[in-house]
């Protein structure tokens, strides 16, 4: 008698808790956030590739029940007597209240539980880390890059891989099928079987045996070609047929400028990349196509990978518009306007060399800004402005939808100032 | 320290394996002598569905209590990570199995198990826990084992579907208030009918229906006639307490939309299924923990295993019910595994080497037949009578049982009973009485509902020895609150005098009860 199955599970998927983890995270987003923008804050600048701790508190998470609080008159039964006889008398610690005893009831209560603390991901720190983030002014351009496609289905196919065989359409053909060519011999079958019927029926002395005979033989004849039609045939099958449909992209491209002229100090560069590391992790995360252009300068501005933009050391004086225009050049080379979403975030300490401001401020808002989604600057200095943040003031008049700029101080301002940059707006 | 383990009384096999590794075929072939021994010792079983899961997988079962199904909650999320970051920080290690009251029954073992785990696991939970699932009468009478999975079935889908039509937080919030009352949604002496989910599925439009008619009968706000002099005479309702909430909720709250009644409906169900195993945690624990010890043993008496395997055995059953003493540090309370295993395993001595005390005390086990005594004891009690009736002065001796009397309005506890001859009886009936589910959970019931008036519900709670209610309460009433409708009144007596009272009136606008607001009008 076999009456026990053993299966193995081991392979059956392993997170059949992960909608309820998602709900629970839903649920008290305002806590996690909280603990990852202060995480944030106070991670080195390339530690941003593991999860965080989470601790909320314990009262703030209860699922509350009906139950017993301390106090009234209890009988608690316990284990492991040693010197105890009935009739003793023990006095209470001070305070405790019944507390502290252990027994059923007193453990109802749940008192005295400490936070609750577990564990996100990488991917669930970064994500709550960019929620509500976003490219402002994003549009949709031309059909650009035409390696963007979805499969959609586009009927069924007489060939294809097995993968996409149809099973009901193949059936439904291979019944048709049989049906189509056994329908002579099985009317055949039936006229048979009824004379053979009528043939029985009769009187038995009236019965012609060799004509029976001949009848059952026939019978058989067709009931084996009925049966050796193949149940199913090549030429049943059918595939599921999937067309490559283009769809238009988001092609965006973001061009990171930064200032690493010698006025700014090692401080103000590492607020700075800290900054730019951000907006890249953030643009890697959200926008899976977008291009990103690093330029540097001092006097002279200079296209970089991402591994020199962020690590190279080299300093100089000041001329910011040396960058706006070997942006302006890249646009016009690699970017065509009809065809890309142009961002730029730029970062300096506000120094620059005096005659060069207002050139910056007509370079913008001549030349950049009217080809750009959204232009951003943070100036990362703890002291007065300087003429530079003075004309960039009268930029963001000008054009307040696609310019913002921001002031950091110190490095607990990057954050903030990000998300005031990229916030997302309700529309 | 020197163990010696007793000789082998009647080997007629080799060992099934000396090594530690498992294979299933090494289960299967453990389970066929466990099984073939079990039903030698009368053991009635459903059909076993043993599942081989790794421990990633045995967390997700934790976190929904063991169920294969379940619909989505978040409550059930932060079990997860709380099992989760218990278990990575090495605080608990997991189960080694889980066992589900179904049919047939299925049993989780962990891969990480060694064979001789596996094997005490097989025993403990396919035979034991098993056997105690299809023949207790409590089980018997409260639970469908055939139909669970599919009601469970069931309940997830109608979730999901109301999720889709009303969105999760609509959902969530109604699911977070039943389940504050899950403890309240059972009926404690009423048979229920059997959940099957066909039939489920069929009667539940209908009854959505139907009972939207009764409610509006119930309050129909039009007074004829002829009902006004008939109103003076029963004003009353519901005509007796109610103690099952939820079922009174979901029956009669004026303003649920039938989806939220199903909603209640499934939280009920599902909390009753689980009432039997509320409570028989010393019994069925205990039956379980018996059977692995016996089993195995005749296992080893047969040659099956050999001592290797045994002291790896018996050391993980000496863990599994190990009492810490009242003072340790580790103690939380009594351990139902120890305390079962200790009733049953000296019932059976009783049968086999009665003293004269025995003679005295259970004049009925004595000297008779232990498989008789121990499935008669199996089926037909639950904790609270089961200890009551057998809990023998040797089981209280060796465990050193003592009573603590705590009046909070004394200044010192009393010693009122210890394991001696005075002491038995009160012991026993102290014992028993910390095992009874009506006194563990404060008894509160429904009394009365204004039904011509603010239409408010009123809640009694009689108090047992003076013992209050929790700091919860309040929040447990604003979930109340939010299923009824309108103003909810608890009243707390001690004997018959009215010495509490909380309300969640609906003219209230915390937080709270601003959202709760937002719910009416969904």
């Amino acid at each position: 008698m076999i009456n026990t199955y053993v299966i193995d599970r081991r392979l059956n998927g392993k997170n059949k808790s992960a909608v309820n983890r998602k709900r629970f995270l839903e649920r008290y987003k305002k806590h996690i956030k909280k603990a990852v923008n202060e995480a944030v804050n106070s991670r080195s600048i390339t530690d941003m590739e593991h999860g965080e701790s989470i601790s909320i508190p314990a009262d703030d998470i209860r699922e509350p029940i009906f139950g017993h609080g301390p106090g009234g008159r209890r009988t608690i039964v316990n284990p492991g007597n040693k010197e105890f006889v009935t009739g003793d008398r023990i006095a209470k610690p001070p305070g405790g209240g019944g507390q502290g005893q252990g027994g059923g009831q007193a453990s109802d209560s749940g008192e005295g539980m400490d936070d609750f603390t577990f564990n996100i991901t990488q991917d669930e720190f970064l994500e709550f880390l960019f929620e509500d983030l976003e490219l402002p002014n994003l549009v949709r351009k031309e059909l650009k890059s035409m390696d963007d496609f979805v499969y959609r289905h586009a009927g069924y196919t007489n060939t294809g891989v097995p993968a996409k065989i149809n099973v009901v359409r193949s059936l439904k053909n291979a019944h048709a099928r049989r049906i189509a060519l056994s329908g002579k011999s099985r009317r055949r079958l039936k006229e048979i079987l009824k004379s053979i019927e009528e043939e029985e029926a009769k009187d038995s002395a009236l019965r012609n045996l060799q004509f029976l005979q001949d009848l059952n033989h026939e019978k058989e004849r067709l009931e084996t070609k009925i049966s050796r039609l193949p149940f199913i045939d090549d030429f049943d099958l059918r595939y599921n047929l999937s067309a490559k449909e283009p769809v238009p992209s988001n092609a965006a491209v973001m061009f990171c400028l930064m200032d690493v002229s010698g006025s700014m100090t090692q401080a103000t560069k590492d607020i700075a990349k800290r900054f730019f590391l951000l907006l890249y992790m953030f643009l890697r995360r959200n926008y899976e196509k977008i291009e990103v252009v690093f330029i540097r300068h001092h006097t002279s501005a200079k296209e970089e990978e991402e591994e020199e933009f962020f690590y190279s050391r080299e300093t100089g004086g000041t001329i910011v518009s040396s960058a706006l225009r070997m942006m302006q050049s890249i646009v016009n080379e690699r970017y065509p306007t009809n065809a890309w979403n142009i961002y730029a975030a730029q970062a300096s300490d506000g120094d620059n060399w005096n005659d060069d401001s207002p050139l910056c401020q007509r370079l913008l808002e001549q030349e950049i800004l009217p080809h750009v989604q959204y232009f951003s600057y943070i100036e990362i200095t703890p002291r007065d402005h300087q003429a530079l943040w003075h004309a960039y003031e009268q930029v963001k008049e000008s054009h307040p939808n696609h310019f913002a700029m921001e002031q950091i101080v110190d490095q607990s301002d990057i954050f903030p100032v990000f998300r005031q940059l990229f916030q997302r707006k309700v529309t | 320290m020197k163990i010696n383990l007793p000789p082998q009384k009647d080997i007629r096999y080799d060992p099934i394996t000396t090594s530690s590794e498992w294979s299933f075929e090494l289960i299967r072939e453990f389970d066929r002598v466990i099984g073939e021994a079990a039903r030698e010792f009368r053991l009635d079983t459903y059909p076993n569905q043993i599942e081989i899961i790794s421990s990633e997988q045995m967390m997700d079962a934790y976190s929904s209590v063991g169920m294969p199904v379940g619909y989505h909650h978040w409550s059930f999320g932060k079990q997860f990570l709380q099992t989760q970051g218990n278990y990575e920080r090495g605080y608990m290690g997991l189960a080694y199995e889980i066992v589900i009251n179904s049919n047939p029954c299925i049993a989780y073992l962990m891969e990480e198990n060694t064979m001789a785990m596996q094997a005490l696991v097989i025993a403990h939970a396919c035979y034991g826990h098993n056997s105690f699932f299809k023949n207790n009468y409590l089980f018997k009478t409260w639970t469908d084992a055939t139909a669970i999975i599919d009601y469970l079935v069931f309940a997830k889908d109608y979730v999901a579907k109301c999720e889709s039509r009303y969105g999760v937080p609509a959902v969530e919030k109604i699911l977070d208030s039943c389940h504050a009352l899950q403890n309240y949604g059972v009926d404690r002496y009423k048979r229920p009918s059997p959940i099957s989910a066909a039939e489920e599925l069929a009667r539940q439009e209908e009854r959505e229906a139907y009972m939207q008619q009764q409610l509006n009968l119930l309050w129909r706000t039009i007074p004829t006639r002829s009902e006004e002099g008939e109103q003076k005479k029963s004003n009353h309702f519901p005509s007796e307490p109610q103690e099952n909430l939820l079922y009174f909720i979901e029956k009669n709250a004026p303003l649920l939309e039938p989806w939220q009644r199903e909603l209640v409906r499934i939280v009920r169900k599902i909390a009753q299924y689980f009432y039997p195993q509320r409570q028989t945690q010393v019994m069925n624990e205990g039956w379980a923990s018996f059977w692995h010890y016996t089993l195995m043993h005749t296992m080893y008496d047969r040659g099956y295993v050999n001592e290797g395997f045994m002291f790896e055995f018996l050391s993980s059953h000496s863990a599994v019910i190990y009492q810490p003493p009242y003072d340790s540090k580790i103690y939380s309370g009594l351990n139902p595994y120890t305390l079962g295993f200790n009733i049953y395993s000296d019932l059976r001595r009783m049968c086999e080497n009665p003293t004269d005390e025995d003679r005295e005390w259970f004049p009925d086990v004595a000297g008779k037949d232990w498989l008789d005594t121990l499935h008669f004891a199996m089926e037909n009690f639950k904790d609270e009578s089961f200890i009551q009736q057998y809990l023998s002065p040797k089981v209280m001796r060796d465990m050193r049982l003592f009573c603590i009397y705590d009046d909070d309005e004394l200044p010192e506890y009393e010693i009122r009973a210890i394991h001696d001859d005075s002491g038995y009886r009160t012991l026993r009936a102290a014992l028993a009485e910390q095992y009874n589910l009506s006194t563990r959970e404060p008894d509160i019931q429904v009394i009365d509902v204004n039904l011509r008036g603010d239409r408010s519900l009123i809640l009694k709670h009689t108090r047992h020895n003076n013992i209050p209610l929790n700091k919860e309460t309040d929040e447990v009433l604003k979930h109340v609150h939010r299923l009824w409708g309108f103003d909810v009144h608890l009243e707390s007596y001690n004997a018959d005098k009215l010495i509490a009272h909380a309300s969640v009136p609906t003219g209230l606008k915390s937080e709270e009860e601003s959202h709760l607001d937002q719910f009416r009008y969904i």
